[in-house]
């Protein structure tokens, strides 16, 4: 037998995988076939574990709720302990709940994007584009049913990300139980110190408007006029993250956010 | 062969390892050695990486066409990572919290890169499964030396478990804050080379310069 007949005896599939690899068609074929098996293999992954990272992120969302309001216990059941609390749709522009969404199916995020639930902002301090007209909120209440704290959802642009968090208030409405993040992608070290529990300390017991009702929450280097009771000490080194903190919260506790829901609160409306 | 290849893994904790030999891989170092916990996981997912990385590649090394084989094994390499980052959000919520930007890294990890190029295009798939794996944990032995330190004297606790009880909270050790800043893992790297280098001379690169003496003029 000639090498010409051993030729003709292989298959394609032999004869293409002997082919010279630098040829232009092996080239092209190599690069096409192994982008079709890693992106088949990476999406692959990415859709079989989507569930259990939703799990994940939706507990971490709890946990996060949990320790805004100071009844976090690492060693209770997540599920269980967050029973404590009653999510409740407020609609914003009113400040008065609605029942027109379902808590446990709503999602701000996606409800911020969408323009039937949310509106584009032309004054936009906090840098978030679009705001919803919808968002949860998180009542605790004390034993006799009365309500013990609100866990308001806030976000805002900080240095290089939008920052994600939760303020927690007395029933008065105007008094800061807490203020956590709990996603952004700040410096860490710098900006990401927004998660130093010595500095999420210094949120505890500041209050957000004056006796006249007039907003006086700053968090910024130097303390304002209005006395300590409305200050936040700035992050060292932090500039710009710190000033997005200070613009979102302004934001958020002021007429295009949570103002007219927590003068009801004062009222005794809700 | 069986010892050959006892040697491949046993050769790059120490003799021939990837950080204080080869001195690769130093920015993720850096970077994840402030608690010990991450960079434990950072250790597995780098030696797991490493490991399947070279083994795929070296499958496939004699149809790689030469003018896109470093584009081929990145793509395996970068599929690889999306895979244990995807793994690690699903299973390990909390350390891919801090882990995040740094598994997505482990794409540019020279180590991997190395022993790709190095090793996997010219061995079989089990000698550089073996490879991979070695090389990995040669990368970890150190991540793991230099995280005891800077997480024991810098925090006061090892994998969390407080051992130094710190002022802080009450108790007499005050720790030394530079050891929680990444150039404190430079000084201690350097350190570990140079005793790596003491213990075994041979390490010792020759000098690319002589020093003359006034004599010699």
């Amino acid at each position: 037998m000639s090498d010409n007949d051993l030729n003709t005896t292989k298959g394609p599939i032999r004869r293409f995988l002997d082919a010279p690899a630098d040829s232009v068609g092996k080239t092209v074929f190599v690069a096409v076939a192994l982008c079709l098996v890693a992106s088949m293999i990476v999406s692959a992954a990415a859709v079989a574990l989507r569930p259990l990272q939703e799990v994940n992120a939706l507990k971490d969302k709890q946990i996060n709720i949990l320790q805004v309001a100071g009844i976090y216990d690492p060693d209770k059941d997540v599920v269980e302990s967050f029973q404590a609390f009653e999510p409740r749709i407020l609609e914003l522009e009113t400040g008065a709940f609605t029942d027109a969404f379902d808590p446990a199916s709503f999602d701000d995020r996606s409800a911020a994007d969408d323009p039937a639930t949310s509106v584009a902002l032309d004054d936009d301090p906090a840098g978030i584009v679009r705001q919803g007209k919808f968002v949860t909120v998180y009542l605790l209440r004390d034993d006799a049913g009365e309500i013990d704290k609100v866990i308001l959802p806030i976000h805002g642009y900080g240095l290089w990300s939008t920052l994600y968090g939760f303020i927690a208030l007395e029933e008065n409405g105007n008094d800061i139980f807490a203020l956590q993040f709990y996603e952004h992608a700040e410096t860490p070290g710098l900006g990401a110190e927004v998660d130093n529990p010595r500095w999420k300390s210094l949120w505890n017991g500041k209050k957000l408007a004056d006796e006249s009702g007039q907003l006086q929450i700053s968090v910024t280097k130097t303390a304002p006029a209005a006395g300590a009771d409305y200050h936040i000490d700035a992050l060292a080194g932090a500039t710009l993250t710190t000033a997005g903190v200070h613009n979102l919260l302004n934001f958020w506790m002021g007429e295009s956010g949570y103002a007219p829901f927590l003068a009801n609160l004062k009222a005794g409306d809700i | 062969m069986a010892h050959k290849r006892r040697e491949m893994l046993i050769d790059p904790l120490v003799d021939n390892n990837p950080i204080t030999l080869q001195v690769l891989g130093i920015c993720s170092a850096l970077a994840v050695t402030s608690s010990l916990q991450v960079a434990f996981v950072m250790a597995i997912a780098v030696t797991l990486v490493t490991a399947f990385s070279s083994m795929f590649i070296s499958m496939i090394r004699s149809q790689i066409p030469g003018s896109i084989r470093i584009i081929v094994q990145m793509v395996i390499i970068a599929s690889l990572v999306i895979l244990v980052d995807q793994v690690l959000k699903a299973f390990a919520y909390e350390i891919s919290k801090t882990l995040s930007v740094f598994v997505g890294l482990i794409i540019t990890n020279c180590i991997v890169m190395g022993r790709a190029e190095a090793f996997a295009m010219k061995n079989g798939p089990i000698d550089s499964f073996i490879d991979g794996v070695g090389n990995g944990l040669g990368y970890g032995l150190i991540l793991m030396l230099v995280g005891v330190i800077r997480e024991l004297f810098g925090s006061g606790s090892l994998f969390g478990v407080t051992i130094l009880e710190t002022v802080n909270n009450g108790g007499w050790y005050v720790p030394n804050g530079l050891l929680l800043l990444p150039p404190s893992a430079f000084f201690i790297i350097g350190l570990i080379i140079w005793a790596f280098r003491t213990w075994k001379p041979g390490q010792v690169e020759e000098r690319e310069y002589k020093i003359q003496t006034v004599e010699a003029h």
